[in-house]
């Protein structure tokens, strides 16, 4: 029998807010000390009440919008409470009733084609604390610098399929989120985390199978493998009937590369849900609706045609740009500035793409600043600074981005000559060392002028431009 | 049990005293709760910042019940205040003995209000979100009001005065406007015409008749027609207000778990055990009772049969209040059935508060203002706080 896996995903992403949910606590403790960023509110000490943080809701309408969903214009907020010591009152407030987004769908494009994923809904809550497990002193530590930090969670319908479809989706999810700068979404940071609901039915058939819910998976290579994994462990339980397939929760262990039973739907805990009434239900008004409407941007396909369009970039090229809205960014600031779409586009192109492939760097990871770009590609153009050269300089700005080009060719010489008369010097002295090249060339070895011109260049550190140089040089030999 | 958990030496004509509910900073909070003792919060209750800013001076901390949802206090870690084999209220002795003007106290299950009316003493309990909670022990943090008990009706309006207002940390805190339209409300209406609910007054012994027909007649004397109602939907408030405020105390209270501070168990062996263990251990009787009730309330299962329906019924008062306000401007109601507890009444009930406050739910339930005076209840509209103390004031019978 053939069989077909049905997947549904229910993804967390961290809101790039710059203070947390309900406090004014930062919400940005990567790296920090532990228990560094928090307040009685946000270690849920008594007596302290949430104040929500409006910007959360502008983000969370706004990945709402980017992700096609109907907005609820009263959403309310929620306690669900468990018991965990890394959940410092013991209830996580989040959206359960009436979340922010719901009804929304997102289009994914996979080898096997176009495929219309719906979402369920989006709903904003806090984050927990994090343990830290001492094996040294057999102890556990908590640390609430991530308490309260805003999320959402993304639940989508069962409707993708296989786990290519799942990193489309994720990919997709990502892309949007960052063209709208309200998240992140990077799982190596733990800013973007998915649990798998995975079911095997016989294919064609209308009924879903017994679900198994996929958690721990760290990276999209660990779902990947996870979801080969469980798809082959159901398919095994219905043709062979090594097990009794259960509604459970499962843990996946990527170093082993199996999942693991956790709890299954009669052991699991009653979250016991209820409106929580110290956060009034937030209404959303025509005019806070219409502001963050407007402050949508331009979605990926939308701003690739009009590259192709407005700038006469290639398809190839407008495509490969619009995938990271680091790269738009990067490369709309340098047009900005030295107004040239082919100049900056080449350099986004070959340089800057070298150099990201170069240090294995995603292109979301890129961060120099557009301007910088454009400031150096003006360099180069306006023949300030030799081509070779303002390369090394881009490489000193992957590494420094504040780094200013024209400063920075000026401190390292790399600023060219309109000094003939050192240039002439140059190849003077060069001539003067090696009579056998100069020999050579007039014997008809174009070679070894070649070599001439190398060491010439390599004496004026790159500062001239090669045209002059060369000119020069055959000058100078013929003389 | 000593009425005080902490005393100061304070000298000023300006004392009030705060009931353990509000947090303090220097001095230890406990709720009324082994799980507390030695707690000491980082900031304190914002009525108390607001007091102290108006020129009050704490006095010190009054002991309450664990975590105030009983009659008058007696489940407190301390034990019960018992004078003459009657259940006395550590606020009230504190008012009464003259070292406070009046007390700062968190109404969660109607005890401030019970010891107001069997000591002969003024209580307001004011509109939901015309005080701050911020700084209070969460227990209802959907009907619970920081309240104020004195001798006379003029001490509780200066401190009413002194501590309402907005507060952008209380989430559910009305705007300043609304704040200072009911505290300065000059303008505001004399009591005309007042409700009384007949099957709000089953149950109440001769003492609370008496204090009922007194207050009747005083009334009228003023010029203020009282009549006779049906408006039995009110007297539906104790069964939802008992399930609502099982559910989020449930809740809130889940919070002490023995982990971060607060009680924990000497013996255990991994988290569940630290958790079960310092809770069974730390937590009386009666608050286990609300919170194995609350937690059932609000189970997958009974959610929409139980929690959701008490919500709906919430409403319901609400609107059935709404309708008398049409027509009166108050419903007056006992406060309690009996002026005095009897020491034994508590062996005998252990769940009597959660019987008693009959009589108070409705109030809490709405987070309508009510005034207690001359051992009686008068429910108000919202902000009528003003409206209510005049009409405290002709039940005591103080001069104006």
């Amino acid at each position: 029998m053939r069989y077909e896996t049905v997947i549904g995903l229910e993804v967390h992403v961290e809101l790039a807010t710059n203070s947390k949910i309900f406090c004014s606590c930062s919400a940005h403790s990567f790296g920090a000390d532990p228990n560094s960023h928090v307040c009685p509110a946000c270690c849920g000490m008594p007596g302290m009440l949430p104040v929500v943080n409006k910007r959360v809701v502008d983000f969370g309408m706004k990945a709402g919008m980017m992700l096609g969903c109907h907005i609820n214009r009263t959403t309310t907020f929620d306690k669900k409470s468990y018991y965990y010591p890394d959940l410092p009152a013991a209830y996580q407030t989040t959206q359960w009733f009436a979340p922010v987004a719901v009804n929304g769908v997102v289009e994914i494009e996979t080898s096997k084609g176009k495929k219309s994923v719906r979402i369920k809904q989006i709903h904003m809550e806090e984050d927990a604390g994090k343990l830290v497990h001492d094996i040294r002193e057999d102890t556990t530590h908590v640390d609430f610098n991530r308490t309260s930090v805003p999320l959402i969670e993304i639940v989508s319908q069962p409707d993708l399929s296989s786990a290519e479809e799942v990193e489309a989706y994720l990919e997709r999810l990502k892309t949007l989120l960052r063209y709208a700068r309200v998240a992140e979404c990077e799982m190596a940071h733990g800013t973007m985390r998915c649990d798998v609901n995975l079911s095997v039915r016989p294919e064609g058939s209308d009924k879903l199978g017994v679900r198994a819910e996929m958690k721990n998976m760290n990276s999209i290579e660990a779902i990947k493998r996870a979801i080969e994994y469980e798809t082959a462990r159901h398919i095994d339980a219905l043709e062979n009937g090594t097990e009794v397939l259960r509604q459970e929760t499962r843990r996946w262990d990527d170093i082993k590369g199996k999942s693991y039973a956790m709890r299954t739907k009669e052991t699991a805990g009653d979250y016991r849900y209820f409106p929580d009434p110290n956060v009034m239900p937030v209404v959303i008004d025509d005019e806070w609706f219409d502001s963050i409407q407007r402050s949508l941007p331009e979605f990926p396909e939308v701003k690739r045609d009009r590259y192709i369009s407005e700038y006469g970039l290639s398809e190839y090229d407008a495509e490969q740009l619009t995938k990271s809205i680091a790269l738009c960014d990067c490369f709309e600031g340098a047009f900005e500035v030295c107004k040239s779409a082919k100049d900056a586009a080449n350099w986004m192109m070959s340089e800057i793409m070298s150099i990201l492939n170069a240090r294995k760097m995603t292109y979301d990871m890129l961060q120099i600043n557009g301007k910088s770009l454009g400031e150096l590609i003006l360099l180069v153009s306006g023949g300030k600074v030799g081509r070779a050269n303002a390369k090394k300089i881009l490489f000193a700005m992957f590494d420094d981005v504040s780094i200013d080009p024209a400063a920075y060719a000026e401190a390292n010489g790399y600023v060219m000559s309109n000094d003939t008369g050192k240039v002439e010097a140059v190849v003077k002295a060069a001539i003067e060392a090696d009579p056998k090249a100069v020999a050579d060339y007039k014997s008809g070895k174009e070679k070894a002028l070649m070599a001439l011109f190398g060491k010439c260049m390599k004496e004026l550190k790159g500062n001239c431009d090669p045209q002059t140089l060369k000119t020069i040089l055959v000058e100078m030999i013929n003389k | 049990m000593n009425a005080y958990t902490v005393k100061n030496t304070v000298s000023s004509d300006k004392v009030i005293v705060a009931d353990d509910m509000l947090l303090t900073k220097e001095l230890p909070t406990a709720a009324g709760s082994k799980m507390l003792d030695g707690y000491v919060s980082l900031f304190e209750a914002e009525a108390l910042t607001r007091a102290t800013a108006a020129g009050y001076t704490l006095g010190g901390k009054a002991d309450v019940g664990e975590f105030s949802i009983d009659l008058l206090g007696e489940t407190s870690k301390n034990g019960a205040l018992i004078v003459d084999g009657v259940l006395k209220n550590a606020a009230a002795e504190i008012v009464k003995s003259g070292d406070a003007v009046a007390a700062l106290t968190l109404d969660v299950n109607g005890s401030v209000r019970r010891a107001a009316a069997q000591n002969g003493l003024v209580s307001i309990k004011p509109t939901y979100g015309t005080v701050s909670r911020f700084g209070t022990i969460p227990v209802v943090c959907s009907g619970e009001t920081v309240s104020i008990l004195a001798k006379g009706v003029d001490a509780c309006r200066d401190l009413l005065d002194a501590v309402a207002g907005h507060d952008d940390k209380d989430g559910t805190s009305h705007s300043d406007a609304v704040c200072d339209a009911m505290k300065k409300d000059a303008t505001h209406a004399k009591l005309r015409r007042v409700a009384v609910i007949a099957s709000m007054e089953k149950g109440v012994d001769g003492d609370v008749k008496e204090k009922l027909a007194l207050a009747t007649a005083a009334l009228k004397e003023n010029g203020a027609e009282v009549v006779t109602v049906d408006g039995n939907t009110v007297s539906l408030a104790r069964a939802a207000w008992n399930v609502l405020m099982c559910a989020e105390l449930c809740n809130n209270v889940s919070r002490y778990d023995g982990v971060k501070y607060g009680y924990r168990a000497e013996n255990f062996s991994g988290i569940d055990e630290l958790y079960t263990n310092s809770r069974t251990e730390a937590f009386g009787d009666l608050l286990k009772t609300a919170i194995l009730f609350g937690s059932e309330t609000l189970s997958t299962e009974n959610y929409m049969k139980v929690y959701d329906k008490c919500q709906r019924i919430r409403r319901v008062i609400a609107e059935e209040f709404a309708k008398l306000f049409a027509e009166f401007d108050a419903v007056m109601m006992p406060a309690c059935s009996a002026l005095a507890y009897k020491e034994e009444a508590v062996s005998e009930n252990r769940h009597l508060a959660f019987e008693e406050n009959f009589y108070t739910a409705p109030a809490s339930i709405t987070g309508l203002p009510a005034v207690v005076a001359g051992g009686v209840q008068l429910v108000g509209k919202a902000f009528s706080e003003q409206t209510l103390l005049d009409a405290a004031r002709i039940l005591t019978k103080e001069e104006r």
